[in-house]
């Protein structure tokens, strides 16, 4: 029967190619655009991942009743200490505001953070060029700061920054480090921000409010959760609050993971949807193809039925042959999303799982079957006598 | 007929020893040497309804013996290609019943008539009916493939019946290769490549110049001769003149020949005459 089904396509080889374009087409998109969306995701979790796993960040939130806003102060970063919090190993309470900043007739707006200098290795930010702020400088509020790279470049281009004094918001910082660049696109902490000693930066420019955010590391990733919630209790604590009714967010690097991975990958999912449309469309086009294949042959048909084809070797040779071409449709499909795989798409390079080319293969047999199926059974359920009256 | 063809394609008549007829047509190597391969009572086919309707055959009874050459005759619309889809089982009788080679086919259904006409009635048609994108040695092969026989005795049986109507050395040409009485050599090959009962040829020779015409019946001469059961349908008299027994239809009817000659009712009696048949004749044709 297969021997029968190749030779059958041979004889139609336009008409073969140009329905297997259909299912191409469609099979292609689909694995495209999941790729698509699991080359997204992937983006996405490395680029949290870069942000050190073992992090959680703690930010302010409105109560339920919108009555108070509950303020993330240093007093409640303190409280956080290793006797209530034993899996918590650092605490590095953040500050931020937008500041400009100025180097000799350059002058640019940045992002500054004021924080502690466990900052750098919390946020997993290493520096490239001279050293971090220490805790004296911390201590004794100094107009010390760390830049990022793009800012460094913006105000230096390829001078050394280092030991240079820029103003920030009006006051003078000496330049200590810069920062390698990071590959961050969902962070805070981008490429153009200043880092400054905490205490500074809130004497200098937030004044003594409220924090922006805490950010915590647990002792390793296994008690990243277990270091949230007693972080949590501790805070909620401080604030004199039922940890239930807790305002503030307590977030884990993993939740975050979680949650954008979701997005794109439903995302994704819905633009798979559109393509498997195309994917139908094939399908249709299978069984329009074999509707006249069926009709062409009908003399064959009797013939064989005169000659004691039984029912189901009918139906399953054209079922044969319907699935065989729709198979070799998914199969170019999945090589040219393969091939396109190289180019990036909507600025993602797509990964192609190889569950999703099992996944289109099995569709596009499945589409043989189902979309082949009608012709077939009109086949099968001919009378011997009216199919080879026909001409 | 060649000595390893009649190795190859079993005697045409069983020993008196062979087992008991089976209905089912699981067994197409043998078949009833002492019932008739044809048995028709009162066979009705109308087409259409209301005002248009057309009796096509009415009440036709007819018996056709193991070993018998029979050709049936009559002017177009006289119902003899309805006789004949309905002999073949392409097509199903409004009232009346037949008997195939001892089975009543009347209550068959589908596939049950498909292994039926595969295993007791080999084909031959006047446009031939060959497939066109399959060889010579596969359109003869082919009945068999749906009667599961093995790759490798398909092969050889279908070298053997080319062999039987002359045609080895075509084997491996397609039907656009080859001449029309090849064409048609190769569907008597066809026909004859699953041992049926019975061989119904419509109109064999109506695509054929005169050689090939004389070709063909040469061949169904030939199978005659060695105890084949043909039916044949004609409406050349020379064509027919080849038959053991002439029926001619007119309107639906059998006008004449419904019987083999000197048969007494459904009972039958030997007429001696080359192609018809008796219990002794038949035997008298084993190999």
């Amino acid at each position: 029967m297969l021997t029968s089904a190749l030779r059958s396509i041979r004889a139609n080889l336009t008409r073969a190619a140009l329905t297997l374009l259909g299912v191409l087409i469609g099979v292609g998109s689909v694995i495209l655009l999941l790729g698509v969306g699991s080359g997204a995701s992937a983006e996405v979790v490395s680029q949290i991942a870069g942000l050190g796993t073992n992090t959680i960040t703690v930010s302010a939130g409105m109560s339920r009743g919108a009555t108070s806003f509950q303020d993330l102060t240093v007093e409640v970063a303190e409280a956080i200490t290793p006797d209530n919090a034993p899996d918590v190993i650092a605490v590095v309470p953040e500050v931020s505001t937008s500041a400009t900043v100025a180097y000799g007739t350059v002058s640019t707006s940045a992002t500054v953070i004021g924080t502690t200098p466990e900052y750098f290795s919390v946020t997993n930010s290493p520096l490239a060029q001279g050293t971090a702020f220490q805790a004296a400088d911390a201590a004794g509020a100094r107009q010390v700061c760390v830049l990022g790279a793009d800012l460094a470049y913006d105000l230096f281009g390829a001078d050394d920054a280092v030991g240079r004094q820029l103003m920030v918001g009006g006051a003078p910082f000496t330049v200590y480090g810069v920062m390698k660049v990071k590959d961050t696109t969902g962070g805070s902490s981008g490429n153009s921000s200043l880092v400054a000693p905490l205490t500074r930066v809130q004497r200098s420019l937030t004044g003594y409010g409220s924090l922006s955010s805490i950010t915590l590391q647990a002792a390793s990733t296994a008690v990243v959760e277990a270091a949230a919630s007693e972080a949590t209790y501790a805070i909620a604590e401080a604030l004199r609050i039922d940890a239930a009714d807790a305002t503030f967010r307590v977030t884990t690097q993993e939740q975050l993971i979680e949650t954008s991975t979701e997005a794109t990958s439903s995302l994704s999912a819905m633009l798979a949807a559109i393509a498997a449309i195309s994917l139908v469309v094939g399908g249709i086009g299978v069984t329009n193809i074999m509707l006249v294949t069926v009709s062409e042959r009908t003399r064959e048909i009797g013939i064989r039925k005169a000659l004691g084809a039984p029912w189901a070797a009918i139906a399953g040779q054209f079922v044969i042959e319907a699935s065989l071409l729709s198979l070799t449709g998914g199969l170019v499909g999945v090589a040219g999303a393969w091939g396109l795989s190289h180019i990036a798409i909507l600025g993602t390079r797509p990964v192609i799982s190889l569950a999703s080319v099992w996944l289109a293969l099995g569709v596009s047999v499945g589409i043989g079957v189902i979309f082949g199926g009608y012709p077939a059974l009109r086949a099968a359920a001919m009378k011997p006598v009216d199919a080879l009256r026909h001409e | 007929m060649t000595n390893d063809s009649t190795e190859v394609l079993p005697p045409v008549s069983e020993p008196a020893s062979a087992p008991a007829p089976t209905t089912n047509g699981d067994s197409p190597h043998y078949w009833n040497a002492d019932l008739p391969v044809i048995e028709t009572r009162g066979l009705t086919r109308t087409y259409g309804g209301g005002e248009s309707t057309v009796r096509a055959l009415v009440d036709v009874s007819l018996t056709v013996g193991p070993g018998e050459f029979v050709a049936i005759m009559g002017h177009s619309g006289s119902g003899k290609s309805t006789l004949m889809n309905l002999l073949g089982l392409l097509d199903v009788p409004d009232a009346g019943a037949y008997l195939l080679d001892g089975v009543d086919t009347s209550s068959l259904r589908g596939d049950e008539l498909a292994q039926i006409r595969n295993r007791k009635i080999g084909f031959v048609f006047q446009s031939f009916n060959l497939i066109t994108s399959m060889s010579a040695l596969a359109n003869v092969e082919l009945p068999m493939a749906y009667a599961d026989v093995k790759r490798s005795e398909r092969r050889r049986r279908a070298f053997a019946a080319l062999g039987l109507v002359g045609l080895t050395n075509r084997a491996s040409h397609r039907p656009s290769e080859l001449s029309g009485g090849q064409l048609q050599r190769v569907a008597v090959a066809r026909a004859l490549v699953n041992t049926p009962a019975l061989i119904l040829a419509d109109e064999p020779t109506g695509n054929l110049d005169s050689t090939a015409t004389a070709e063909v019946l040469d061949v169904f001469g030939e199978l005659n001769q060695t105890g084949r059961t043909i039916v044949l349908i004609t409406h050349e008299a020379d064509v027919a003149a080849r038959a053991g027994r002439i029926i001619q239809m007119s309107d639906g009817r059998i006008v004449s020949g419904s019987v083999p000659a000197g048969a007494t009712g459904m009972g039958i009696a030997p007429v001696g005459a080359a192609g018809a048949w008796s219990p002794t004749t038949a035997l008298g044709a084993l190999p």
